[in-house]
């Protein structure tokens, strides 16, 4: 028989205690324990980039991420970005700016941009391209996600400008 | 009837779940119960199966059944799958079984599955099952099967030959007999895949109160599977509901039905219980379906300005071990080559060979990207030897706008003869010059070189038949409320198939966007559908979506010209409401009109009072719309390295009337990265075994966000006369003449070596060998 460990993990603000098997991903206890499903598995091997998430603030794949590493830590997933119900200023980026298609790598984008802005609220196209190639988008041709990526930039220094 | 949406920037509807995590793909959606499948996989590339052992698998920790093909039914074991195109050319046309029977003949085709509690446990018993295998020769290179006594792909066959069958037009013959010049070409565009980040997936959920059969599908084609499907289960069609949920990306492969999607349906009646089968990314590797693979060796006469005379040659596509989607592939490419150019005689002979292979059916380009391939490094070629601007030797070859509807002489993939409806080439060809800066490139040329830096430019042009039939439908009705429900059978994998289509019918019935529903990829929501596939989906829902709201306006007329007493030239139907035109502007919403079509219970409606407000469209086009454009690359190689940046990138493209300028742009930049993955990147590699060595994304390279820069896009509509809304199809194009584009601008860049390139993909130790030939780092490298 297998073993399981209990872990207790808080995602996007909420803590959960789960019984979970040592080879249980986090991207399939996040899928399908917790049922945040908006994190996809594109590869399975670390290179696709569509299970980004956040483990305290830092971009990981959860594909290559156990989930009993979890226990203690704070994750974000696509779910927790949006704001009071509605879509954050780089959500709404990426509909005005068709920075998605089919929309199935977007999820794991919008986190590594969430970490990019938070740590450079003013990158290049250059930086924002670099921090792209952690993922792999087969519908943009990622002309999309990077004009989104630099209005939401444009967007967060005008309003901190306002403010 | 105003065009507030057809033509606008609309942003879509699709997004807000999308970027919230809210989206519901195959693998998104939970049912209760759910059990969960995994398949034995065939390790060799051609071997007989002796036996098989499940026994030790279906002792395994939860797991619920272990099927081979001995345990299917009689009908799902003695026969193959169905072939979706069957032709009329003498052609070997095999599928495969749902699981093998006695022979594997590619890496990865399945033989058994396990259903089990997870996944995990699922693939835990896989490891546990027994297959005693003969090993047989396999055939890799698709030229070796061609071969006197090589191996045979199939062990019962007596030949690898598929099909063979010859396209042509004209007195090639004479043409070549009193050319001035005639070159040759070989050329090979490689094997590569759809690649969509989501992979294949499947969920079935048997209902044994109703005897239905629902199955959620990451499939392009929902209609054609249930069809399919119910052909292989032997079970009434109507039973069957399949839903395309969210799809995450198709490009072509999601466009097959496959062995997994019948034989996980078949589990999932077996033992009552819904079952789900998410491919992983080394079986999409293995078994989704791959495309290019053809040799062309081919030639061009021509007279001494560079004006084409014939072309004539022999093209040998790659199969694979099975042919399911017919021999549809190669004739598409064999019917593309002549491209936008006057070829007085043309001449192809196409072989169709099986090598042990998967299988390869269209994926984004479908064949032209190599007809276009093979025709423009001719065109290079004499632009070459001939010492012309190659812009210039395409703009004296074009087809004049004049001359269109222009009948090139051969018969297309839809059976009709290829006539191009539409197009303005020059005008095309022109607009991507301009974008390209392309008179001033010669300076810059000159710049860099002064510089140490080798920088080039490539051109390339394409014609593409789009919008095939047979015809795809589209409802539209009016609900109580007021709101306007559109269905269709037409599907989307991030296209934004809803937010065009509702675009088109908030236009044709004088709504607002934001109440129109669109309800697609479901076989329960219209009675008939097609699917994704050809760059059909504008043309032919497109078109039903006009047509459908139209006469749904009609009938709104009728009925606000009751309700309001005016004559229906004096009704004006906007935002959702129909407004008198004179006095105080008497108003009736159409929720009241809606109420108004349901009758009142027990009394009698008059003779033409329209029942419900309601149109169902089959717009069926009469042949193929053709769209075109032209690519004009400018790139930088490191000849140190190898390594090939592309500067900038300037597309001319010409779709008819668009629709939705943002999605038409996102279409055709995310096709040329496909194409500048099929150029540069991705190579589908197999040993001689053929055993694939190219299974994971750090094996095989699709483009990054570093290699792909925000092209330059200039729309050119010249709109098709064949449907309602002159629109032609805008998904492949990107794509096709992109590799043709990139490997000549990489040519021009290195012209002062001398060095020529007939390949794809061009990866730099290629690039560096092709220099290291021509002597180049002896003469210019330290």
């Amino acid at each position: 028989m297998t073993t399981t460990h209990s872990i207790s993990v808080n995602i996007n603000g909420k803590t959960y205690t789960r019984d979970v098997e040592a080879r249980m991903t986090l991207a399939d206890f996040v899928r399908h324990e917790i049922g945040l499903t908006g994190t996809h598995l594109g590869c399975e091997h670390g290179v696709c980039g569509a299970c980004t998430v956040l483990i305290d603030g830092r971009s990981a794949r959860s594909c290559l991420t156990f989930a009993v590493q979890m226990n203690g830590r704070s994750l974000t997933t696509v779910e927790g970005l949006s704001v009071a119900g509605g879509l954050n200023p780089l959500q709404q980026a990426f509909q005005e700016h068709h920075g998605l298609q089919c929309g199935f790598c977007t999820s794991g984008i919008l986190m590594s941009l969430t970490e990019l802005l938070s740590d450079n609220p003013d990158p290049t196209e250059q930086e924002v391209r670099e921090t792209l190639t952690g993922h792999l988008c087969r519908c943009t041709g990622y002309a999309g996600p990077v004009r989104a990526a630099l209005a939401t930039a444009e967007h967060l220094k005008s309003i901190k400008g306002a403010a | 009837m105003g065009s507030k949406n057809f033509g606008a920037r609309v942003t879509r509807f699709e997004d807000v779940a999308l970027v919230s995590g809210k989206g519901q793909y195959v693998d998104d959606i939970h049912i209760a119960g759910t059990l969960h499948a995994a398949f034995l996989r065939s390790p060799h590339g051609h071997a007989r199966i002796r036996s098989i052992d499940t026994s030790a698998a279906m002792r395994c920790e939860g797991v619920h059944a272990v099927l081979t093909a001995a345990d299917l039914p009689e009908r799902m074991r003695k026969q193959r799958m169905p072939l979706l195109l069957p032709n009329a050319t003498m052609a070997t046309l095999r599928t495969q079984h749902s699981l093998a029977v006695d022979e594997v003949c590619y890496v990865g085709q399945a033989l058994a599955i396990v259903v089990a509690d997870s996944r995990y446990l699922a693939e835990d018993a896989l490891a546990a099952i027994e297959v005693d295998y003969e090993v047989l020769a396999a055939v890799s290179d698709v030229r070796a099967a061609l071969a006197d006594g090589a191996p045979r792909a199939h062990a019962d066959l007596d030949s690898n030959v598929v099909s063979q069958f010859v396209m042509n037009y004209g007195d090639v013959e004479a043409a070549f007999a009193s050319a001035p010049h005639v070159f040759r070409e070989e050329l090979w565009q490689h094997r590569g895949g759809g690649m969509a980040m989501e992979t294949r997936g499947v969920l079935a959920q048997t209902n044994v109160t109703t005897d239905s059969l629902t199955l959620w599908s990451s499939t392009q084609t929902p209609h054609i599977a249930r069809r399919m499907l119910a052909e292989v289960l032997d079970v009434d069609l109507e039973s069957i509901r399949i839903i395309a949920p969210d799809v995450g990306g198709g490009f072509g492969p999601k466009a097959i039905f496959y062995p997994e999607d019948a034989v996980v349906a078949h589990a999932s009646r077996a033992l009552g219980r819904p079952v789900k089968f998410i491919e992983d990314r080394r079986e999409h590797f293995l078994c989704a379906t791959q495309e290019r693979d053809q040799y062309w060796n081919v030639e061009i006469a021509v007279d001494n300005d560079g004006n084409i005379l014939g072309v004539r040659g022999d093209m040998l596509h790659d199969t694979g071990a099975f042919v399911p989607w017919g021999i549809i592939m190669p004739y598409i490419a064999g019917a593309t080559m002549p491209g936008p150019y006057v070829v007085p005689a043309y001449h192809l002979a196409c072989t169709v060979a099986f090598t042990n292979k998967v299988a390869t059916t269209p994926v984004r380009g479908a064949g032209r990207p190599q007809a276009v391939f093979a025709m423009e490094r001719l065109m290079d070629r004499v632009a070459h030897e001939l010492r012309l601007d190659p812009a210039d030797l395409r703009r004296r070859n074009y087809i004049r706008p004049e001359q269109m509807p222009y009948s090139v002489g051969l018969i297309f993939r839809d059976g009709k003869p290829l006539i191009y409806d539409s197009g303005d080439y020059p005008r095309g060809h022109d607009a991507a010059l301009k974008l390209a800066g392309y008179a001033d490139f010669p300076a810059r040329q000159a710049a860099a070189k002064a510089n140490g830096r080798f920088i080039g430019i490539g051109v390339a042009s394409y014609v593409e038949g789009t919008g095939l039939g047979p015809f795809e439908g589209v409802t539209v009705r009016i609900l109580p409320d007021g709101r306007v429900r559109v269905t269709s059978g037409a599907t989307s994998q991030g296209q934004g198939t809803r937010t065009t289509l509702a675009q088109i019918v908030a236009d044709r019935v004088g709504c607002r966007i934001e109440d129109v529903a669109v309800t697609i990829g479901d076989t329960a929501g219209i009675a008939n559908g097609v699917g994704a596939f050809a760059s059909r989906l504008a043309v032919n829902a497109g078109s039903s979506a006009s047509i459908a709201g139209d006469h749904v306006r009609v009938s709104i007329l009728k009925l606000a010209s009751r309700a309001l007493g005016l004559p229906e030239s004096e009704i004006d139907l906007e935002d959702g409401k129909a407004i008198g035109r004179g006095g105080n502007r008497p108003t009736i919403s159409f929720g009241e009109l809606s109420r108004a079509a349901q009758g009142m219970p027990g009394f009698s409606m008059d003779a033409d009072h329209p029942v419900g407000l309601e149109h169902t469209a089959y717009f069926t086009p009469t042949q193929a719309s053709y769209c075109s454009g032209t690519h004009v690359v400018e790139v930088e190689v490191d000849v140190g390295t190898g390594a090939i940046k592309i500067l900038n990138y300037s597309v001319a493209h010409d779709c008819g009337n668009v629709i939705n300028p943002m999605i038409v742009d996102g279409q055709v930049q995310g096709g040329v990265a496909h194409g500048i993955g099929n150029a540069l990147l991705e190579w589908m590699q197999y040993d001689e075994n053929a055993q694939p060595l190219t299974t994971t994304f750090a094996d095989y390279l699709l483009p990054m966000a570093t290699d792909v820069p925000i092209c330059a896009i200039a729309h050119v509509e010249t709109p098709s006369p064949l449907n309602p809304i002159g629109v032609k199809g805008a998904g492949e194009g990107g794509t096709i003449p992109a590799a043709a584009a990139i490997i000549a601008a990489t040519e021009n860049a290195l012209s002062s070596f001398g060095v020529r390139f007939t390949e794809t993909p061009l990866m730099p130790d290629r690039i560096v060998q092709a220099l290291q030939r021509a002597g180049a780092y002896g003469k210019h490298v330290a």
